[in-house]
Parts: C-alpha cells; structure tokens; sequence
C-alpha cells in the first residue's frame, strides 16, 4: 500500500485495518500525531486528508491509500514555521503541549475554510480537541491572530 | 543560607528571612557537590550546572515538566544570575539520586506547587556560584580586579582592556588554578532582575508547536516490543488463569503473560497488541470489592459523619454554641457529596522498562523519580542505585504521574523481565478511566449558625473520605493524631502539621473532625489542588449558606471574616472591584465568589453565569485574582490559572467516576466528559505585585472555581447544589 504523506509518497507495510495513527507513529515514527483516546472524542490525533481534518485514530490505513495526507511534521516549510505555528509561539499557548499537534491542525484547516472566523465559530470548530491543561484562551487568541496574519500576508 | 544575607536590600531580606519550617525551608540551598570537576568535555561547575568548552550551558533540572512551567522558572533564574538568555541554556533531566531530591520533600518529587518557590533559591545560587568562578578565572588570567569584570551573553568582559572571553574558554583557567565554588556568593537583588519578574515564553515551547518535542509514548528503541494489558474489570481483582491460543494466532504477537496488573500481550506494533489483547480469554478473580458501589460510599460515608471522628480543631464552642442557636432558627446543616474522579492526562499512562541482569532502565514521563526507583529495586531485587530513570516531558500529570505504588512504571518491568528487549506499555483511555487511581470520594456534613448581626459563630464539620497517605512512607509527614492534613486542608483556622496556613477567616467556634474510610484496593490519588478539590466546595458552599441565613452579601462577609489576614483581605478588596461585584445583573443571571488558601498562596476568583430554564448553564465571565508573592514568570502564572480553573470547573461540572458492583461505569471522553473549548469562560487574571517569596500557582486556580460557579447557580436560580458534579444535578455546563 502507498501513502502520500506531507507530499512524499512513502510505501506502507502495516496491516489494512491499521489506524492511520498507528501506521504514522509505529511503521514511519511521525510521531508529532498523538494518541488520546482512540475514538475520535479528543483531536489529538487530528490531521489533513485533502486539506480536511480528520481523526487518524478511527481511519482505517486502507481507506486513504493514495490520497494527500498532511500531518504536523510537514506544516513547517524551507521558509519556517506555519503562520499557525508562529501564532502558537507568540501566543505562548502550549502548556504540557501534547494536544497542541491536533489543535494545530484543526486550526489551519477551519483558517483555510474560514480566513477569519469568529470566538462562537472557533469554538464550534474546534470542541473536538480537548486540551487537559485548559489552554482554551490562549488557543482562542492565537487562532484570531494567525488568522490576522494569514490577512495581512495575503494583502501584502 | 547566611551567604545571601550579605547584600542586604530590603526586598532580599524579605526573601531570605520569610519564616515557617514548611515551604521556606526549602528556599534554602540544597547540598551543592563541593568541588567543580570535569564531566566528559564540560565541566561540572556544581550540581546542577555544567558548562562546555564550546560554550553551551547545560541546567540538569530535578523538578519535572508537565506543562507546569517547571523548565521555564528554572531556566529563568539560572540565567539571571549566570546573564544569559534562558533559552540559551541546555536542559537536561537530572539523574535519580540523592543530590538532586527536592529539599523539601526529600525525594526526587515535583508536587504541591513549589517548584518555584523551593528552586528560586538554590537555582539562583547555583547561577551566581558558576559566575563567581568564572569571574574569578578571568580575573586571575588577566591580573584584573573581579570587580572590574562584568558578564553578558555568556561571557566575561573587562572595559578597561577591552579583553573578554566566553564561560567555554574559561573553563581551561579554573581547572589549571583549581578554583572552586565559593563558600558564599552574593544574589542580585531584584532591582537588578532582567528576566525574573518579566513575562517569558515557555521554555520547551518550540517543539511543542512542531510536534518534535518528545513524550514518554513518542520513544522508540531498537527492538523494542509493545505492551497492552487486559486488566481486571473490578479494582483489586485478579487472573485466575487464562487462553491466549487466538491472541498469539494474530500477526506480530510475540507473547502473552500474565503480570500482577492483568495479562500483557507482547507484540511488534501498539495497534496489534491493543488487536490481540480483545482475543484473550481470561478467568478474573474478581476480589474483595465486587459488590462495592459509589452509592454505598455514599451511605457509609454518611453513616460515619454522623458518629464523632477524630477531632482536628476546636476553637472556642462549636457544639454549645450551636444548640444555643437551634431555639432561634440560626441554625443551618447541609452534607456535601463529592465523587471519585480520574484525572485524564491526555497523554496516556506509558512506560518503557528494559531489564537486564541486575540492572533496569526505564523511560518514564513521573513526577516522582525516587519513588519510582525505589519501587523497581524492591521489585526486582537489585540495588536501587542499579536503577536508571529517564524521564521525558509529560502530556499532563495533575497528581497522577506522582503514584506512590509506582503502577504504570513497575507493571513496565514486570512486562519487561525475562525479554531480551525494552517493552513499552501504553494504556488506552479505557484503562486510564476505568483501571487508575482516582481523588477519593468525600463527604463533608456541616452545621453552623450565624449571630444576631448574621456573621457566622459557629461551624461544625465533619469530614469523611479515604486518606491520601495513611499507612504510606508519608504517614508520619502527613498525618497528625491519625488524621491526614491533605483530608482537611483548607478547612482548618489555625496551621495543621507542616500546612502553615490555615483558612484565612476567622469563626469564633470552629470544630473541624476526620474520619479515615476504609481503604478498599480502589487507590486514592493527589489531584490538582488535592483535599481543596472537595474541601473548597464543602467549605465555601457552605460559608455561602450561612450569608445567606444571616442576609449578609457573600463577598462582604468574607471581606470581614478576613480583616485580620492582610493578604487575603487584599486579594479580596482587588477582586471586588474589579469583578464589578455590585453592578446587578440580569434576571437569569448570577454571581458568586470563593476565596483559598493552598500552599500559602492566597486566590479569589468571582464569576458570572446564565441559567436558563432547563438547567443548561454558561459560565461568561471569571475574574481572578491571586497573590502568589513575587511573580517570577507572569505570563506562566496566567497560564496555570487559566489552566488551573479550568480543570477544577470541567471536574466539578461534570466528573464523576460512578462504581457499580465494582466495575467503573465510564470508559472514555464520551462518557468522562471534560472541558472543551465552547463551556471555557472569558478569564480575567489579576497578580498582585508583591516582594514575598514567590508560592505556588499551578494548583491554587482550581479550587475556587467549583465553590464560585455553585454559589452563582444559586445566586441565578435560588436552588443549592450539595452533590456533584453539577450534570447530575440538572445543571449543564454548555
Ligand atoms: S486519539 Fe483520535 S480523537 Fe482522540
Ligand atoms: S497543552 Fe496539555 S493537553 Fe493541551
């Protein structure tokens, strides 16, 4: 089987009911996608299929052979971090920080959705990804900020 | 700690000479290793400094990181004496042994929130030795006077001469002239701070937005094996015998064996042993507790307050008092109900162990590295400084990574013994909330009567639960006449055991009991905050019933219960003003406050809600305010009490482990909910400048939140909230 990951093609052993989590983590040790709670309650485990967020931990290998998936590990480039990343950085937002892979990816997918969005539609979007240490404010703050700069980039 | 004496300031003085044998002991340098001495290519300028020829300068760091800050604070005032840029210093987790245990605790622990307060001492110190050696070296070298010598950016620089050179290359001189740590050295005095006191971004935080920073769960090591346990479905239970003919027919399983936790199934991949594990077929014995339930609890426990307990404090009349007042109806009783709850960390519990011979190494995210050792070493019969820990960074710990039967740790080795390889063992979540340790059950029944003018006179409390430490090495630390202090903080007036504070207010009659539940194999655990976490409601609830029975504002009446506490009474006055406490509110809406004391930090936290008809509630505005005296990293301290409130407002909104016939009934988010990102309120942060020893904060914001949010749902809607969480009470946190 091949996977497509943060846009190399990588050929995949695992058996074909494995969760995505696990063929990232234990067969190609990317492991900056975490495991939480195994069905789809927490986000921790969130990353891109087709620029979509999705929850690796209840999706079958076999179900995304071939298609684009992004993870953490490919959001920072040759030019740095994401805006995303760069927001959570300024913001200070991570505590014990291991939610906050999932909480970056569901954030750049609603910013690529939604280039500003509102407190009540940050919350709707993102109460799928639990954060035990309660970052929640600064995760609010830091979603309007990237969302400012991926503005100001764009017009600049 | 004389040698820090000598620089004499005010604000020194203040940091130095603050009494109490409890926190302020340790403020007092640990035991440095007295001579500097090479360390491979670097050089060990004392315990918990090493720097490298090539310059870097490396912290080994004895307090561990779970998101509470612990590297950051650290980082901070080693670099503040040293002049460095924090985040210049390497950060290295120190080894389990003895020079590095918490001069607090004696033992290698990160608990309580003292991190700051009992390294803001000895980190500094070890700072300021190092850079008198330095100085020192480069004086010598260049035949200049130390005091014309000054230090910036890792280096030492002489003006007149124009001559520096980096700490790396001094290391040559203070070996070939043997210079050693001086006996005593002189702190800046916080005038001088340039980080200390200034708002600085996490330590760690940069692997933390690029998924490169690095968990217990994240380790690979050659060869290794992955470990899933079938653990029995009622606590203390265990295996008779059991059929892993399937289990070992699934690709990639390697074994299957059973352990004291259950039955592990060994395989080359997590998903394959969580896979294999569902095909075992095991004969549990179910054990002594397969009829026990938490209504059971309940009823026993109730039982019990009614009995008298073992007396705590007594303080003028209660019980007098209160029979006196029954004739005049000024007389209120009401029993708090408070369930087991786990505590979730996201990450999950996991464990790397590898034995061999006599010796064993594990990779363990803990916060109790001695404990750990010394569980292992009993277990396996090896010398314990035979024992290598590796601690990771946490995802989370709230108290649980600090288990004093070491369970996730040991049951690694226990896996581990006769393979050849490491194995590591992740929990699911469904072990994490069925199979873990949980903050005990409580129950607290009170009586108290207000006087003519309707302040409280009286208070009788009793309170019933399982003892964190009774029967444990910690007895004879933390429990006093049989009692266990961390079962009544924050219910006592006056300093109880090594606690040196007591409530901040002041009842005239106040008589506080125990009694310790029976221990039934179901494990009581610190969780953040610890006895506030059932203490708080019981205590400020109730504080607000008696407002109410004597028609006095419940932040005016603990304005003046507190006159005579300078700090909380201060802490108070702030929060009042700054909550808008007088503005009305809307019908529908509600206000209330809670004030508390832990780990000598005073907090007040205030909040708004909205009730609507069916119970569904939003919590909109929480102002807090806190003095945690001098605020060595304010944004941190924001942080951990955003953080704080909101893990103690998920628990008392909606945690609830509920045992029935032995068996936890929750298995998972869906039905443990926790706080999610729509139910957090708008918090408000206030810290309060203050030159006092800096005191805890990591765990102080979690108790006032419950109490306030009960005492505003009732301020809202008339309607008292006595048994938790709230969701079973008709009110939803949304
Ligand atoms: S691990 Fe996938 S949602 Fe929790
Ligand atoms: S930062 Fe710890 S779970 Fe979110």
């Amino acid at each position: 089987m091949k996977l497509t990951v943060n846009g190399s093609e990588l050929q995949i052993n695992s058996d074909s009911d494995t969760p995505l989590l696990w063929v990232l983590r234990d067969e190609l040790n990317m492991v900056g996608t975490k495991f939480g709670c195994g069905i789809a309650q927490c986000g921790a485990c969130t990353v891109h299929l087709e620029g979509r967020a999705i929850r690796s931990c209840v999706t079958p290998v076999s179900a995304v052979a071939g298609k684009q998936i992004q993870t953490i590990e490919g959001q920072a480039d040759e030019k740095g971090l994401s805006t995303v990343q760069r927001a959570w950085l300024e913001t200070d937002v991570a505590q014990c920080g291991y939610c906050q892979s999932g909480q970056i990816m569901a954030a750049s997918a609603l910013l690529s959705e939604n280039p500003n969005p509102t407190d009540a539609e940050i919350d709707t979007a993102m109460a799928g990804n639990i954060c035990r240490c309660g970052t929640y404010p600064r995760i609010r703050t830091a979603v309007h900020l990237a969302a400012r700069w991926m503005t100001e980039e764009q017009s600049a | 700690m004389s040698e820090n004496r000598s620089s004499g300031g005010l604000n020194r003085r203040r940091f130095v000479q603050a009494g109490g044998a409890f926190l302020f002991a340790a403020q007092c340098p640990v035991t440095f290793s007295r001579k500097a001495h090479a360390a491979g290519a670097g050089s060990m300028m004392n315990s918990f400094v090493r720097i490298d020829p090539n310059n870097v300068i490396t912290l080994l760091a004895n307090n561990s990181e779970f998101g509470n800050g612990a590297y950051t604070v650290m980082s901070m005032m080693l670099a503040e004496e040293l002049d460095v840029d924090y985040r210049s210093i390497a950060l290295e987790a120190a080894p389990t042994t003895p020079e590095y245990y918490s001069p607090l605790f004696r033992e290698y622990l990160t608990a309580g929130s003292v991190t700051t307060g009992s390294t803001f001492m000895p980190m500094r110190t070890a700072g300021a030795k190092a850079r008198a050696m330095l100085l020192e070296a480069a004086s010598r070298d260049w035949q200049v006077p130390t005091d014309e010598l000054g230090t910036h950016g890792g280096q030492v620089t002489h003006a007149g001469s124009g001559r520096s050179s980096t700490y790396g290359e001094l290391l040559e001189t203070i070996h070939r002239l043997d210079i050693q740590p001086p006996e005593t050295v002189t702190l800046k005095d916080p005038s001088e701070f340039a980080i200390l006191g200034k708002p600085a971004r996490r330590y760690e935080g940069a692997g933390k937005v690029d998924g490169t920073a690095q968990f217990g769960i994240d380790i690979k090591l050659p060869g290794m094996l992955y470990g899933a346990i079938a653990r029995p479905p009622v606590h203390g239970g265990s295996v008779v015998d059991f059929d892993a003919t399937d289990a070992l027919t699934m690709p990639g399983v390697v074994k299957a064996k059973a352990i004291r936790a259950g039955v592990v199934v060994l395989a080359d991949s997590y998903w394959r042993a969580q896979k294999a594990r569902a095909k075992l077929k095991i004969n549990w014995d179910r054990g002594t507790n397969d009829g026990v339930s938490s209504e059971q609890f309940y009823a026993d426990y109730r039982a019990l307050a009614d009995t008298p307990g073992l007396l705590a404090e007594d303080i003028g009349d209660a019980i007098g008092a209160l029979d006196a007042a029954e004739a005049s109806k000024r007389v209120v009783e009401a029993t708090y109900e408070m369930p087991l709850l786990a505590h979730a960390t996201l990450e999950p519990m996991n464990c790397i162990a590898r034995v061999e011979g006599d010796t064993c190494t594990v990779w363990s995210g803990t916060q109790y590295q001695s404990n750990d050792q010394e569980v292992i070493s009993r277990f396996l019969g090896i010398p314990q400084q035979n024992v290598t820990i590796h601690r990771p960074l946490m995802g989370g710990s709230f108290g649980r990574r600090s288990s004093k039967t070491a369970d996730y740790t040991v049951e690694a080795v226990e896996a581990a013994m006769g393979e050849s390889v490491p194995v590591q063992i992740i929990w699911s979540r469904e072990e994490d909330i069925r199979s873990g340790h949980y903050r005990p059950l409580f129950v607290h029944k009170l009586r108290g009567s207000v006087d003519e003018s309707g302040m409280p006179e009286a208070w009788h409390q009793v309170a019933v639960g399982q003892s964190l430490m009774q029967g444990s090495k910690h007895d004879p630390g933390y429990m006093v006449r049989g009692m266990d202090i961390y079962s009544l903080d924050g219910c006592l007036q006056e300093p109880f055991g090594v606690f040196p504070y007591g409530t901040s207010y002041q009842i005239p009659n106040h008589r506080v009991e125990s009694h310790n539940a029976p221990r039934l194999g179901i494990v009581p655990q610190e969780w953040r905050s610890v006895g506030h976490t059932h203490t708080g409601i019981a205590y400020e609830c109730f504080l607000d019933e008696l407002a109410d029975k004597g028609g006095i504002d419940p932040m005016a009446l603990r304005l003046r219960l507190t006159k005579d506490h300078a700090r909380m009474n201060r802490v108070l006055s702030v929060l009042k003003e700054k909550c808008d406490w007088d503005k009305p509110l809307a019908p529908g809406r509600g206000r209330g406050v809670a004030s508390r004391i832990y780990n000598i930090s005073p907090v007040a936290q205030a909040v708004e809600v909205t009730v609507a008809e069916n119970g569904d509630f939003t919590v909109d505005r929480v102002v807090c305010v806190v003095d945690c005296g001098f605020a060595v990293n304010p944004l941190g301290i924001e942080g951990q009490v955003e953080g704080g409130l909101a893990y103690g407002l998920g628990g008392v909104a909606f945690g609830n482990i509920d045992i029935v016939n032995g068996e936890v009934q929750q298995s998972n988010f869906h039905d443990y909910p926790v706080m999610r990102l729509p139910q957090m309120p708008k918090v408000e942060v206030h810290i309060l400048p203050s030159d006092e020893p800096p005191t805890g904060i990591g765990e102080q914001a979690t108790t006032p939140i419950g109490p306030a949010v009960v005492n505003a749902l009732f301020n809202a809607t008339g309607r008292r909230v006595r048994r938790f969480p709230l969701s079973s009470q008709g009110f939803n946190l949304v």
